[in-house]
């Protein structure tokens, strides 16, 4: 098996980059056009205004640049690449019903394993299509949706049609068109008012075929008083050309409510992760996004809060670490357009071996926007002298009764704690990694305990063979 | 063959190619408390630092023998598994890692083995309570926001932890009030044992009211300059560093 060579290659031991000879029911040829758009909407039999939104959505894609203000996206071919895919019938209910080849790679992901212990539903995508999805029957009991956004478009045409592209608008971005034109696949999840979800629902997205793009589609809906905790988390082979992953994801949080929003993205390092992610809160709701970004060659995400009324509160918690050949461009926004709302953004970044990490963000505050407080603080990492930290952080305030704060630091692992550690018998490869660990640690201990120690363990493999 | 403990001979010492230990020689043995009391710039800090092996402080010439091998070019943590430990002057914050977590790894290193985590809590919370350290002392972060007192409490608490043979004391007596020094020094003296060597390195002879060397040495200008027993250490404090020095002593305060 090649790929296990490759993967013992590199420098880093990503453990998720072998690929499976899939047999694909279908794919589009290569490249974009109004007769891929068209084929798309076809294969899924949407409703006519899914089909229009798409070629809208293509028409605006077009007609923008490329964004040429962050990360050097000059790389990505987009004539070359592939942009739907799709290697199984339909999505299934049970891991026995999916195709042999692909739950085993699940299999080997743990994702049915994680599914028995800790969550309350289950998703998982390959490449284009959602292959398995399945909630237990007392959430389905309680009124709670959670399909792929394509079944979802079939069996809750209202509702989808009522949110769909009215947080991210297929005109915000080059990529969110480009999500639209093509979108396929994601998380559909409606949570009915007061209804708490108590145990996490997953969604794990894998990227299989070579030059493949994936563009899944997550559209959240917590009624008033509800509480959902979604977690998502994705891997991909290694392959010597790019493959770009280009996700929207919108996130309505409506009266008293509660989303919290969890990704461990750990792409192989040969994929654009490009991904525009937005939430609306109403009053006193609270939207809670922890963004882990490990893996993938240049993210560009900046989960976004806009909070509409009053009480309102927004957390953004965003972790990323860049290793050799990779950039994170990661960050937070939040809009304050109501009195009387509250955001605090925490960004830590751990750069090594020339990886640049860069924190973006976005604190707004509208005129009229009283008494709104919101805090920044963002930390990096440096483990040596070839990385790189960046910090773009941009203000905008219309209004003068607002607390708004800014901290940053840039820190490298020093001399002193290293020698303290040792000094107490532990080496410096263990010392480095308590280092890091620590570092990290307030944004860790916000996972559920078995992502917190898969997110520690991968920080480690990240760690390990980088220092000495 | 049994030689000493622990030895240090003709060491010289450069920082950024300043040299500040310039030949001292040193042995403790077993069921020995030495003391060096120097005054400010005397050479004391460096010397601690580079027996532990700090990568900052180049021994020129020189070694340190530790139970009869010769440790000079080894890593800090070699040092320390061999049980050697030096307690910080001015102890690092490790901020996100727990006390427990750190004394956890510590100790496993040391051990070079895995301790069962029945025998680590025992072992944690007498050594705590010894000290009079709270409880929840050990789920904070390491050094992180601790006052001064908080510092050397929890740097003789490591020692506690890790039962080193030789451990070398860093001004341990510096930003500690009376009953917190008092409490520190009794937690001290019940980790030394006959088969183990301790070195005392204070600016001030307070420290030796509680924890009693049988050995006192005067640094200055990075050589021992007097070598004596208890009463060296009354002299100095009495007199001064001046009188023995024979030098007008740069910075000296008095407490």
């Amino acid at each position: 098996m090649t790929d296990r060579k490759v993967t013992e290659m590199m420098p880093d031991a990503y453990k998720w980059g072998f690929h499976d000879e899939a047999r694909y029911l279908f794919r589009t040829e290569r490249g974009l056009s109004r007769k891929v758009v068209e084929e798309i909407a076809g294969i899924k039999e949407e409703p006519q205004w899914m089909r229009d939104m798409r070629l809208r959505a293509l028409e605006v894609f077009e007609s923008k640049a490329m964004p040429s203000w962050g990360p050097d996206l000059s790389a990505i071919n987009l004539n070359d690449m592939y942009y739907y895919a799709r290697a199984s019938e339909r999505p299934e209910r049970d891991w026995s019903e999916v195709p042999d080849y692909i739950r085993q790679t699940f299999e080997r992901l743990g994702i049915p394993e994680a599914e028995r212990k800790f969550l309350a539903g289950v998703g998982a995508q390959y490449d284009s299509e959602t292959v398995y999805h399945n909630m237990r029957e007392e959430l389905a009991k309680q009124g709670v949706i959670f399909a792929d956004t394509d079944t979802a478009v079939r069996e809750h045409p209202d509702l989808v049609q009522r949110y769909f592209g009215t947080v991210v608008p297929p005109a915000d971005n080059k990529f969110a068109a480009l999500n639209s034109a093509v979108w396929s696949g994601g998380s559909f999840i409606y949570v009915p008012e007061g209804v708490q979800v108590e145990i996490p629902l997953q969604a794990y997205f894998r990227i299989n075929a070579e030059n493949i793009g994936q563009f899944e589609r997550t559209l959240i809906i917590a009624e008033p008083g509800s509480f959902v905790h979604y977690i998502e988390g994705c891997t991909a082979p290694i392959y010597t050309t790019n493959s770009l992953h280009a996700a929207v994801v919108e996130v309505i949080v409506k009266k008293g409510a509660r989303v919290r929003y969890s990704t461990v993205q750990n792409w192989s390092t040969n994929v654009y992760n490009l991904v525009t992610k937005r939430s609306v809160a109403y009053e006193d709701a609270v939207v809670e996004w922890v963004d882990g970004n490990l893996g993938s060659k240049v993210t560009m995400k900046y989960p976004a809060i806009y909070l509409m009324e009053p009480g309102a509160h927004g957390e953004v918690l965003s972790l990323s670490f860049a290793g050799r050949g990779q950039h994170q461009d990661a960050g937070a926004k939040a809009v304050h357009a109501a009195p009387y709302t509250t955001s605090v953004i925490t960004s830590k970044s751990v750069s090594k071996d020339g990886g640049r990490a860069s924190y973006r963000g976005l604190v707004r505050a509208y005129r009229g926007a009283k008494g709104v407080r919101s805090s920044v603080r963002c930390d990096a990492l440096l483990l040596d002298g070839d990385s790189r930290s960046d910090t773009y952080p941009t203000m905008e305030i219309d209004e003068r009764d607002v607390t708004v704060s800014h901290e940053a630091s840039v820190s490298k692992v020093s001399e002193e704690q290293l020698f303290y550690l040792q000094s107490r018998g532990i080496d410096e490869q263990e010392a480095t990694k308590m280092i890091v660990n620590g570092f990290v640690e307030p944004i860790v201990k916000e996972l559920p305990m078995e992502y917190a120690v898969e997110l520690n363990r991968l920080i480690e493999l990240q760690l390990e063979g980088a220092i000495g | 063959m049994r030689g000493p403990l622990f030895q240090v001979e003709d060491l010289h010492v450069s920082v950024e190619s300043k040299e500040i230990v310039k030949g001292l020689n040193l042995v403790v043995d077993r069921g020995e408390v030495h003391a060096i009391m120097g005054p400010n710039a005397s050479g004391k800090s460096t010397l601690a630092n580079a027996i532990m092996g700090h990568p900052r402080y180049q021994v020129t010439k020189g070694r340190v023998l530790f139970k009869g091998a010769d440790v000079t070019a080894l890593s800090p943590d070699e040092r320390a598994r061999r049980g050697l430990f030096l307690a910080f002057q001015y102890p690092r914050a490790i901020p996100g890692v727990t006390m427990v977590n750190f004394l956890r790894s510590a100790l496993r290193a040391v051990r070079g083995s895995d301790v069962p985590v029945r025998e680590f809590r025992t072992m944690l919370r007498e050594t705590m309570a010894m000290l009079k350290i709270d409880e929840d002392f050990a789920r904070r972060y390491i050094n992180d926001g601790f006052s001064g007192g908080e510092m050397k409490r929890a740097e003789v608490l490591q020692m506690g932890i890790l039962q080193p043979d030789m451990a070398i004391l860093d001004e341990t007596d510096s930003g500690l009030d009376i009953d917190a020094l008092r409490t520190v020094a009794e937690g001290i003296n019940s980790l030394m044992t006959e088969d183990r060597g301790m070195l005392v390195i204070t600016h001030y002879q307070r420290i030796l009211n509680y924890v009693h060397p049988g050995f006192v040495h005067v640094l200055f200008d990075g050589r021992i300059i007097k070598s004596g027993g208890p009463e060296l250490a009354h002299e100095l404090e009495a007199e001064g560093y001046e009188r023995i020095t024979g030098a007008s002593v740069a910075g000296e305060v008095t407490l």
